[in-house]
């Protein structure tokens, strides 16, 4: 490793215990990486020093009070840590427990007073509490050519492809660490080299809908795994929710933590700007047939058409799609066999209150719940069997988590299954 | 019959030694949403090995995909004690990489050879992290 003096001096332990362990675990997971040097980084987003039920208890007897997970887990250190405040501009990411609603998500009393404490641990070391999979969308927008250093993968390709920030997709303790020292592995997608489309897709089919993208991403993750695709045939730029859905999709069915859209996105002005010399590793082709084929891939887990769960809110719902589950809804109340959970931050829920959205929603007999989702806090209505979703990541994993059924569709065929009880999705 | 051993040489991406039976896939895996660490168990609904125990194997693989809570979950593994042995994968990425230092497992890549073209599942595998080596007995040699 090439270390600068200030990475030097928190290797050797000049700035504490704490900033050393970090520095250590940053080497050992450069070195793995094959990266010789740090970057500074002034954007981290992870979810730092949570605690879970089976950590707790895992950790009960290892000596230590309030630093023991920092310490052990987030830092992989075998020696109890004093952890300082953190150093650089740092967010604490979606967790498992929405503090008002734990009891409605099922949660135990312990599992949501660990979730407290855990909170006010990342609160008195300087951590923004954002409790949200959407960091961009409350306020945390990493400027262009920024290095951060994120986790939650539908945010990285968002940071990546989006803003044109830099970040790899990083991992809990590589993001605790980072929050202590400001540095990173200068490796990946903070390279210019690194950041050059690898694979071309060509979409013939039109894109228009949250669903189109989200099922657009799911096809691209799947033909380009983690690979670099640079998209033709786009002839208008997607809003947030759409690229939102879209990336949430491509991380999810392959890798993708950076995407090109000719004409669109921030490096790829044109179609050699995007593959900055590169030679199409591989072409694919988005047309209908491609288009059937993921719709129906998304739906493979749904067999029985009586639904009993809709859950909205994957990646965290907009305030926009709140609003728009509110006018679907139309005054109307949901079935007595269905449940309603929309999953938001807590600061578009704040929003959510003060126009009067959560109130529809709850008269309708649903709930707009923060801080986590079905699929992050495992938490189901009692006796879910089939859910009906709009995110085609919430049906890529939820199905494989819960043991449930899902059907994938659009925000409106989850509105009229909440309201019938019954699927009638079908591709349009 | 003597035993046919094949050696492959790659790069450290963690240091260790370890040997075992091959659990091989050309797939990417998925960490959270694709394991139960409790299990150490492969749970992704269309994924070829879902069902299957990684533990104890030495797991081939393509390489990491999906959520960053990877690492999480394969730390998670060595604390409930079913981690694989070691890792031999063909595409580095930062969660693969994060994932093997946090399990504290021997794991290589960039190897000589196409693991997949010499491993089989069933396999007796021999990891050395340090020297980047890997040993292969195949299953019907003995």
């Amino acid at each position: 490793m090439k270390l600068t003096d200030d990475e030097r001096a928190m290797l050797d332990g000049r700035e504490g215990k704490a900033r050393q362990k970090a520095m250590e675990l940053l080497v050992r997971y450069a070195e793995a990486l094959g990266c010789e040097r740090f970057v500074d980084t002034t954007n981290v987003a992870g979810v730092p020093g949570s605690t879970t039920p089976f950590l707790a208890h895992y950790y009960k007897d290892w000596p230590g009070g309030k630093d023991k997970i920092f310490s052990y887990f987030d830092l992989d250190s075998d020696e109890l840590v004093d952890v300082p405040k953190v150093v650089t501009h740092s967010c604490h990411l979606q967790a498992g427990y929405d503090p008002d609603n734990w009891e409605l998500l099922g949660a135990s009393p312990e599992a949501a007073q660990l979730s407290r404490s855990s909170e006010s641990y990342a609160v008195e070391h300087g951590i923004r509490i954002l409790k949200t999979c959407t960091p961009y969308l409350v306020g945390n927008v990493p400027a262009r050519g920024e290095h951060c250093a994120w986790m939650e993968s539908s945010a990285v390709i968002y940071c990546n492809s989006v803003l044109g920030a830099r970040t790899n997709t990083e991992g809990r303790e590589s993001t605790s660490a980072a929050m202590l020292t400001g540095k990173i592995p200068d490796w990946g997608f903070h390279r210019d080299e690194y950041r050059r489309g690898t694979h071309r897709v060509d979409v013939d089919v039109p894109i228009h809908s949250v669903m189109d993208w989200g099922m657009l991403g799911y096809f691209v993750g799947e033909a380009v795994l983690e690979h670099i695709p640079v998209i033709t045939g786009i002839a208008r730029a997607p809003d947030l929710i759409r690229y939102k859905h879209f990336g949430a999709a491509a991380a999810s069915s392959g890798g993708v933590e950076l995407y090109h859209i000719v004409g669109v996105t921030p490096e790829a002005p044109t179609y050699e700007a995007a593959f900055g010399g590169n030679e199409p590793r591989e072409t694919f082709k988005y047309g209908p047939a491609e288009r059937r084929r993921v719709y129906e891939t998304l739906n493979a887990n749904g067999k029985n058409t009586d639904v009993d769960y809709v859950m909205l809110g994957c990646p965290h719902a907009a305030l926009e799609q709140i609003r728009e589950a509110c006018m679907l809804l139309d005054g109307r109340k949901i079935s007595a066999n269905c449940r309603l959970w929309i999953f938001t931050s807590r600061a578009v829920r704040r929003e959510a209150d003060t126009a009067g959205l959560t109130k529809i929603i709850l008269d309708a007999g649903g709930h707009v719940l923060t801080d986590t989702c079905s699929a992050i806090g495992q938490a189901l209505p009692p006796g879910t069997k089939v859910a009906a979703l709009d995110s085609a990541k919430q049906v890529h994993y939820l199905p494989a988590i819960m043991g449930i059924e899902a059907w994938f569709g659009t925000t409106e065929d989850c509105i009229n299954a909440a309201l019938t009880g019954r699927w009638t999705g079908e591709l349009r | 019959m003597t035993d046919e051993t094949l050696v492959l040489r790659g790069r450290k991406v963690s240091g260790g030694f370890a040997e075992g039976e091959a659990l091989v896939t050309r797939e990417t895996i998925s960490g959270w949403g694709g394991v139960n660490p409790a299990q150490g168990s492969i749970i992704e609904t269309r994924h070829e090995l879902r069902g299957q125990s990684f533990k104890d194997k030495i797991l081939v693989f393509r390489g990491a995909k999906g959520s960053s809570g990877w690492s999480v979950m394969f730390h998670t593994t060595r604390l409930a004690g079913t981690a694989p042995k070691a890792m031999v994968f063909t595409e580095m990425t930062t969660k693969v990489a994060l994932g093997a230092v946090v399990m504290r497992i021997p794991a290589v890549t960039d190897l000589d050879r196409d693991p997949f073209e010499v491993i089989e599942t069933g396999d007796w595998v021999s990891v050395d992290g340090d020297k980047g080596i890997v040993e292969i007995v195949k299953k019907n040699s003995n």
